[in-house]
């Protein structure tokens, strides 16, 4: 259970930051609406409509690696089974 | 008899071109390009934003526009960021409260330092900014372009002319009361807003 929780964490980190930097690596926050530039070739004007697409930001990856800690900090919780065959004489 | 005609017609054509009625545009846009932009320095990224929501009517003279007068109205619903928890706080009633305060108005009394050339005109544009149920007296540069005839360029089957407004200002959030005095350290006071409109008389 102790190695599990930390192999997991190690999973969570790497996951999030492989899927952060496949994304575009952006470095502000998490969107989920992409602007797109549409231009009116008659009056010039630039107009702003939104595509709908997750983009994950330093957001993301702080809660991962929120994640990892906390998955980690439990596991300091558990007792290596070495410990458990061998307890310690009294 | 035919000289006579002619002039006549002449007289008419100038009569019609120096005496032009000022001209009435609403900037409901049925191609929904019309759009207000908005941009706060923060310090991870600046907060990029835009509204669509757009409506209201501007007078303008061909032959005189300088008496320019008119309302635009941005719904603040329509005011989008990319990021769905900024734009929940934007909307909120901390900030814009856009249920309690659902319209964002510029009402433009007259211009100033007005400018002409062919079909552009530069102003400042003097008026009452509306936000959050404050209202300021602010003056703002505009360009102004008038577009004659290219409505059915525009809309098919419809025959008239295009106002094409824009405006770049700044104002305080502090001044309309979003959130004043808070959090300045990570949403600057500063807003800046970048108008780009286009307004149809249909003939």
């Amino acid at each position: 259970m102790k190695t599990g929780l930390r192999v997991i964490a190690v999973v969570v980190v790497l996951a999030a930051v492989a899927y952060w930097a496949a994304a575009g690596a952006n470095r502000g926050w998490t969107k989920t609406l992409i602007p797109v530039k549409v231009r009116d070739d008659i009056t010039g004007i630039d107009g702003v409509t939104y595509q709908k697409k997750f983009v994950p930001g330093v957001d993301f990856l702080a809660i991962a690696v929120g994640t990892a800690i906390v998955a980690t900090g439990v596991s300091f919780l558990f007792r290596t089974k070495s410990n458990l065959k061998h307890p310690t004489k009294e | 008899m035919k000289t006579q005609l002619l002039t006549l017609l002449a007289f008419t054509g100038l009569a019609t071109s120096v005496f032009a009625a000022p001209e009435t545009f609403d900037f409901k846009d049925p191609k929904g390009v019309n759009n207000a932009g908005f941009k706060l320095d923060a310090p991870l990224e600046s907060i990029n934003g835009s509204a669509s929501g757009i409506t209201g009517t501007v007078t303008f003279d061909p032959e005189n526009a300088a008496t320019v007068t008119g309302k635009i109205v941005v719904a603040a619903n329509s005011l989008i960021l990319p990021n769905p928890m900024q734009q929940g706080h934007m909307r909120g009633d901390k900030w814009l409260d856009v249920t309690k305060y659902p319209e964002i108005s510029f009402e433009a009394k007259e211009l100033k330092n007005v400018k002409t050339e062919g079909d552009v005109t530069t102003a400042d544009a003097v008026g009452t900014f509306t936000c959050k149920g404050v209202s300021k007296d602010l003056t703002i540069p505009v360009k102004l372009t008038y577009l004659k005839d290219k409505l059915s360029q525009r809309v098919p089957n419809m025959k008239g002319d295009l106002l094409v407004v824009r405006s770049n200002f700044t104002i305080k959030r502090s001044d309309f009361n979003i959130n004043p005095g808070q959090l300045e350290d990570k949403v600057s006071d500063e807003i800046g807003i970048t108008l780009s409109i286009a307004g149809a008389s249909a003939k």
